[in-house]
């Protein structure tokens, strides 16, 4: 369990992370969705003491991260930049995370089992791969058996093996009741593991809602409706709050506020011919958009602005 | 006693119910940062290189005494007035600068890796590592000092026996000069690892800590002579000499007030290691 309130980081004038408030629950995965720039990383940073909030708080499992006794046993977090000296093996890295706690050489061969380092645990953690560097990380996150389990874009740099591994490990790390907080830039990898989401933009929370709730609210209820006489379809519709649009000339019209049913009633009633009837729904990584289009920190100049890509 | 029956195997334990109990003590912390300083290579690396100096520059000193004198050729003015102490302790300079070095990558090595994300994380309490590193290492550099600086004595004494800088280790003062060098050495390690926490950088670290310990005495000439007598003794390399130099004179602290001044000098500077690692974002 996180809880942040009001949780705040300025760096001089700039503002990575305003008021933030939220709570990570146990037994499911939260996804924390934001594009590049939007505080992510420096609210995990600040969930494991690591930076110091300007102002409001946060807290893991009760209390402050650096307040518990065995702070590895509560939160074991991947965080997204390197945090291992690539002169030491990947054996002696655990090794020395586990000695601060008291944890058993036992448990570090099973996290290095688990990760599938066994074939490289005696080699220097300089000489690994992307991957293997995330598969490091993972096992340190997870060497004190942990409640919470944060992983800051674990994903980066994975092969498809190891980002079905990733996707396995959170689900399954979530069906254990363990709390599970998951960032990514990107929503489509999102949609497939998380059940809630928290969604920031320049550092401030834009939505805590489950992907179900975010596609329905992003989609609006539309309803698309193609038929032989638009003009009378739409002045039989026509009431307020219901909203048509739709081009002249064209058969299609597009409305808002009245469900698919009762307009297919509405137009049966009428003996007016529907040739097509769809309710609109916008994929998630639309409604992402929608929801951070005027958070994104940096916008390409092509065309096509895609959120979080720019260098 | 209904209140006695026993939970039935049928019953699904809790999940969490077998948790090991971890904890963080000083001692861990002490046994961590004891494995992470011995699985790097730089630590087997430097602490040869150290002690390569100071023996080997101690034993080069003590044959070239001992050739000028048996040549008979006239005596270098350096080595005029050498004891078996003072040559042996040739090495000194260039000894602390591995030490600090070292002691420098045990801290500032951890910000330029990124590892101290790592450590942080493990030990958010944050003092103790800094403790613990300066304790491990301090330790491993008295011990390694100690050791290289007798060994030193031992050979050099061994070779210059019979001329006017021999010495035994029962003259009066050796022992305890030794000792002082030992204690140098383990101080300026410290003193490096405690820059390494203040400046976050290796290369910051070492640049520091080579102007503290050599830059500074020659720039002090610059002052009015008056001003020189009075701070140039306070210096941490100057009082460091006198924890281990033979005679005393009047430019030099005693031996005792050279080790609190020296001493003093560690604590400032782990005073600011402290205060930057707890007050700062790391």
């Amino acid at each position: 369990m996180i809880e942040a309130h009001q949780l705040t980081k300025r760096y001089g004038d700039k503002t990575a992370v305003d008021r933030l408030d939220f709570t990570v629950r146990p037994g499911t995965v939260t996804g924390f969705l934001g594009p590049n720039g939007a505080g992510k990383s420096t609210t995990m940073r600040m969930i494991v003491g690591l930076d110091a909030p300007t102002s409001g708080s946060v807290s893991v499992n009760g209390r402050r991260y650096a307040q518990h006794s065995a702070p590895l046993q509560e939160v074991g977090a991947l965080l997204e930049a390197k945090s291992v000296h690539p002169g030491r093996s990947a054996f002696d890295h655990l090794m020395a995370q586990a000695y601060t706690h008291g944890i058993p050489r036992r448990r570090v061969d099973e996290v290095i089992e688990l990760t599938g380092l066994q074939s490289v645990a005696k080699r220097r953690a300089g000489a690994f791969s992307l991957g293997m560097g995330q598969r490091l990380g993972i096992a340190a996150a997870l060497l004190g058996d942990p409640q919470t389990v944060m992983l800051d874009e674990p994903v980066n740099g994975l092969d498809p093996e190891g980002v079905l591994w990733i996707r396995n490990l959170l689900t399954e790390l979530a069906a254990d009741g363990r709390t599970v907080f998951v960032s990514s830039h990107l929503m489509t990898e999102m949609a497939l593991v998380a059940d809630h989401l928290i969604v920031v933009g320049r550092g401030r929370l834009l939505a805590d809602t489950t992907v179900q709730d975010l596609v329905r609210q992003a989609s609006g209820d539309t309803v698309k409706v193609a038929t032989s006489d638009p003009a009378r379809l739409r002045e039989i519709l026509a009431k307020p709050g219901i909203e048509i649009t739709g081009r002249a000339g064209s058969e299609e019209l597009l409305v808002t506020g009245v469900s698919p049913r009762s307009i297919g009633i509405t137009a049966a009633e009428h003996g007016i011919t529907l040739f097509e009837l769809t309710a609109m729904t916008v994929s998630l990584e639309e409604a992402f958009m929608e929801l951070t289009r005027d958070a994104v920190e940096y916008h390409g100049t092509t065309g096509i602005q895609t959120p979080g890509r720019a260098a | 006693m209904t209140t006695m029956t026993p939970t039935h195997a049928s019953t699904p334990a809790p999940p969490r119910s077998t948790r090991p109990s971890y904890r963080v003590t000083g001692v861990r912390v002490l046994r961590s940062e004891w494995a992470k300083l011995w699985s790097l290579r730089s630590t087997w690396i430097t602490l040869g290189l150290g002690l390569l100096f100071l023996v080997g520059i101690g034993l080069i000193a003590a044959a070239r005494y001992k050739s000028m004198v048996s040549s008979g050729q006239p005596m270098d003015p350096d080595l005029a007035d050498a004891t078996a102490l003072s040559l042996s302790l040739f090495g000194t300079p260039l000894a602390q600068l591995a030490l600090g070095v070292l002691g420098v990558l045990v801290t500032a090595g951890e910000y330029s890796t990124g590892m101290i994300r790592s450590t942080l994380t493990a030990v958010p309490r944050r003092l103790p590592v800094l403790w613990s590193k300066s304790v491990v290492f301090g330790l491993v550099a008295l011990v390694a000092g100690t050791a290289g600086v007798f060994a030193t004595f031992l050979f050099a004494s061994g070779i210059v026996s019979g001329t006017n800088a021999a010495m035994t280790l029962s003259d009066a003062g050796v022992v305890r000069s030794l000792l002082g060098a030992g204690l140098y050495l383990a101080l300026v390690a410290v003193i490096g690892t405690a820059l390494g926490a203040v400046l976050r950088s290796v290369a910051g670290g070492i640049s520091v800590l080579v102007g503290i310990l050599m830059l500074i005495p020659g720039l002090i000439s610059l002052l009015p002579s008056a001003w020189q007598a009075n701070i140039s003794p306070y210096l941490p390399s100057n009082a460091g000499e006198s924890m281990f130099a033979l005679h005393h004179d009047a430019t030099h602290l005693s031996p005792t007030a050279g080790l609190l001044v020296f001493l003093g000098w560690t604590v400032l500077t782990l005073a600011g290691a402290a205060w930057r690692l707890a007050r700062t974002d790391a």
